[in-house]
């Protein structure tokens, strides 16, 4: 009896695999066979917006039966997800790469966009991105921008107004007043420069766009073509910025060292800092408790004492390019862009894109999401300055950014000479390696 | 049952498939592949080029990469020693503690086995404000210095595994019988005497088991490690595993570098446990 069950269990267990493998077998022939619909698989980089693509992708299922499917990458986890999936079977057919040096990565996956209908959507061609070869392999979805946001009213109550700031120089003489009186008014001038271990982000990424900028612009380069060594030509003002947002934030510079973005954001809701140096994309966070309204708010430009900065408005650019998997079925390819096409032009997608996820999309058809900190942006370009376009997107690496981070966190405990010296191995020198490395 | 095994060799293997499979899948193909990825170059999946031994090479041609292998491990293996003797240590006290007979030893078992079911990186988030918190006090925080990681490593890690060991004692102890220590203590032994030469000797193979597990720990600590300093200040409290994944993912081309620093890890790894084992269970009592 026992051995009649043994073999009953046995078999059903062989069976049942068996039947597994040929359905599984069933289902790939039906997602990939000729003449079919093909689907869409979106590996998206943006955490905080999962619910409201998975919505848009039911949504737009729902409409013309074609399949999407999103999967988000965890925080910080995007480039791990990327390699591992892009290895499978069922591979994401759009996914995300983050500029020039990225795509060096993954051109070879990369469909070339070239003429396609989605690249006919976009508002500029200086959201298509190029490789090498001229081919177009990005479609740069959203436009960000970045400066020092500002707390109006605080400012207002130390007694100055934003018209003084125009430079340096009126910067500082600002935060510096407001920190020698930082015990009767209750507030710092800066939040913490928040240098917790994978917080460093502003000051490595965002921050040090200023100098690189204005060498990318004096030495002729471009970031859409990495060079392989960098001067630190501006070097100097980099650091005199550091010191400024150290020695007038709200935390001593060793305290900061303890410290992260969301600690920085908490305080500057809490009126306990004017200014906190960040992008567009932290309004919603900034405003959604009701705390802090629009008529408090402004965005102003990260004056770092370069010459002719008068002139330097807000960073605006992109890091967020979609790309097609070129491996993918030629359905699933056409699924994709005609997918992307959708969000680009549907009323549907652009209302979801605009109003849901507040992304300041780059297409013919966008609407405007109500975005108060990007009307700052529009300011300063309407008013003649200069956009500061993304010179960051060259840096050669993620351990480019992190041994920069990390350059700067033991700067904050010192504040010496010695100290810096390690800042300017890791912001110049480093450069060479890490694009050496990068590139072998 | 146990016959019809015997007799027909067809049911072990039938019955062993599954298990295998699970085996092959989940851990030798992976395993060969890596280390066949070591010795090549590779971006991204599709292209893997053949390079033969320059990726071990090098690790060994000095400059900053070989540096900081090395102060990497020097670290980790300083942090897996001290770790591991106070793991235990500390595990078996209160295990002798809790097998003594006073009410409420389960509730206190449970509580301490409690951390030990929590994620590595919320922990390490979690210890590092609290560290950071209290630091701050004294204005100064968990990666200013060196030796504030190593310390803050070494309470998360002893606050996470001391409930775990804490367990496999209770349960060697327990097996310890009552008769053998009475009758040494009719013999005139004094409870010093029945706790070094009676009972360590018989839970000898819960203390093999226990260095081994907090020895392999300790020098595969990643999560609280990536969590609470990630290696700062400037690379003093970077740990082998964080040091190769920050290879792997921070740098593309990289990537048959860091597995080649993967498999030496592994060697390493591998002999130190083994030699553990060997110096441990020679002393277990028969």
């Amino acid at each position: 009896m026992k051995r009649r069950i043994a073999l009953l269990l046995a078999s059903a267990m062989l069976l049942t695999s068996a039947v597994a493998g040929l359905t599984s077998c069933s289902d790939d022939e039906g997602g990939s066979g000729s003449g079919k619909k093909g689907h869409v698989y979106y590996l998206n980089f943006k955490p905080e917006v999962d619910k409201q693509w998975q919505e848009l992708a039911a949504k737009y299922t729902e409409e013309t039966g074609v399949q999407v499917d999103v999967v988000t990458a965890a925080d910080n986890k995007y480039m791990e997800k990327l390699t591992t999936e892009i290895a499978k079977e069922d591979a994401p057919t759009l996914f995300q790469i983050s500029g020039v040096a990225d795509l060096a990565t993954w051109d070879e996956y990369c469909y070339d966009l070239t003429g396609s209908d989605p690249i006919n959507e976009l508002s500029s061609t200086a959201y298509a991105l190029k490789n090498s070869e001229g081919k177009i392999k990005g479609l740069g979805y959203v436009s960000e921008c970045f400066g020092i946001i500002v707390r109006k009213d605080l400012l207002e109550k130390a007694g100055h107004t934003l018209d003084e700031i125009k430079s340096f120089e009126t910067l500082k003489a600002v935060a510096e007043d407001i920190t020698a009186r930082k015990e009767e008014l209750g507030f710092s001038a800066f939040t913490t420069p928040s240098l917790g271990t994978g917080n460093t982000w502003r000051l490595t990424n965002h921050l040090s766009n200023i100098p690189l900028f204005y060498e990318f612009k004096a030495d002729g380069l471009s970031a859409d073509n990495p060079p392989a060594t960098i001067k630190g030509t501006y070097l100097d003002q980099y650091r005199q910025m550091i010191d400024l947002y150290l020695n007038n934030a709200t935390v001593e510079p060793s305290v900061a060292t303890g410290t992260t973005v969301d600690d920085a954001r908490a305080e500057f809701i809490d009126g306990k800092a004017v200014f906190f140096q960040n992008g567009d994309w932290e309004y919603g966070n900034i405003t959604k408790d009701g705390k802090v309204t629009n008529d408090q708010l402004a965005m102003i430009p990260m004056y770092i004492g370069v010459e002719g900065e008068e002139n330097q408005g807000i960073c605006a650019g992109t890091q967020a390019y979609w790309a097609v998997n070129g491996d993918a079925a030629e359905e699933d390819i056409q699924a994709t862009l005609d997918f992307m096409k959708w969000l680009m032009t549907s009323d549907t997608a652009t209302t979801a894109l605009a109003d849901e996820m507040g992304f300041s999309c780059t297409f013919k058809s966008a609407k405007t999401p109500q975005n108060y900190l990007d009307k700052f942006n529009n300011d300063y370009a309407v008013a003649g300055k200069e956009v500061v376009t993304w010179a960051f997107t060259a840096q050669p690496s993620e351990n480019y950014q992190l041994e920069l981070g990390s350059a700067l966190s033991s700067y904050a405990v010192k504040m010496d000479d010695a100290s810096w010296g390690a800042v300017k191995a890791a912001f110049v020198d480093n450069w060479a390696t890490e694009y050496a490395a990068a590139h072998e | 049952m146990g016959k019809t095994l015997r007799k027909n060799p067809l049911y072990l293997l039938l019955f062993m498939i599954p298990t295998v499979a699970a085996f092959v899948v989940g851990f030798v193909y992976p395993f060969g592949m890596g280390i066949y990825l070591s010795f090549c170059k590779f971006k991204s999946p599709k292209h893997i080029d053949f390079i033969g031994f320059k990726n071990y090479l090098k690790l060994f041609e000095g400059g900053t990469n070989s540096e900081r292998f090395l102060q990497s491990f020097w670290f980790t293996a300083l942090f897996a020693i001290v770790s591991t003797i106070a793991i235990n240590v500390l595990a078996f006290t209160v295990a002798v503690l809790l097998t003594k007979n006073f009410g409420g030893t389960n509730l206190f078992r449970t509580i301490f086995f409690m951390p030990n079911l929590l994620g590595g990186v919320l922990l390490g988030t979690i210890w590092k404000i609290l560290i950071n918190g209290i630091l701050s006090v004294f204005k100064d925080s968990l990666t200013n210095r060196g030796i504030y990681g190593f310390i803050g490593l070494l309470i998360v890690l002893l606050w996470q595994q001391i409930g775990y060991m804490m367990i496999i004692y209770v349960a060697g102890l327990q097996g310890v019988s009552d008769d053998l220590k009475e009758a040494a203590r009719i013999d005139g032994a004094n409870s010093k005497q029945v706790l070094f030469k009676v009972t360590i000797p018989l839970v000898m193979p819960s203390i093999s088991m226990c260095t081994f597990l907090t020895l392999t720990n300790g020098f595969k600590l990643f999560d609280q490690n990536i969590a609470m300093t990630a290696g700062l200040p400037n690379h003093e409290t970077e740990m082998l595993a964080l040091n190769i994944y920050n290879t792997f993912y921070g740098t593309r081309g990289q990537m048959g570098f860091a597995q080649a620093k993967a498999v030496i890890f592994f060697l390493i790894v591998g002999l130190i446990a083994i030699l553990q084992l060997k110096i441990t269970q020679s002393k277990e009592a028969d």
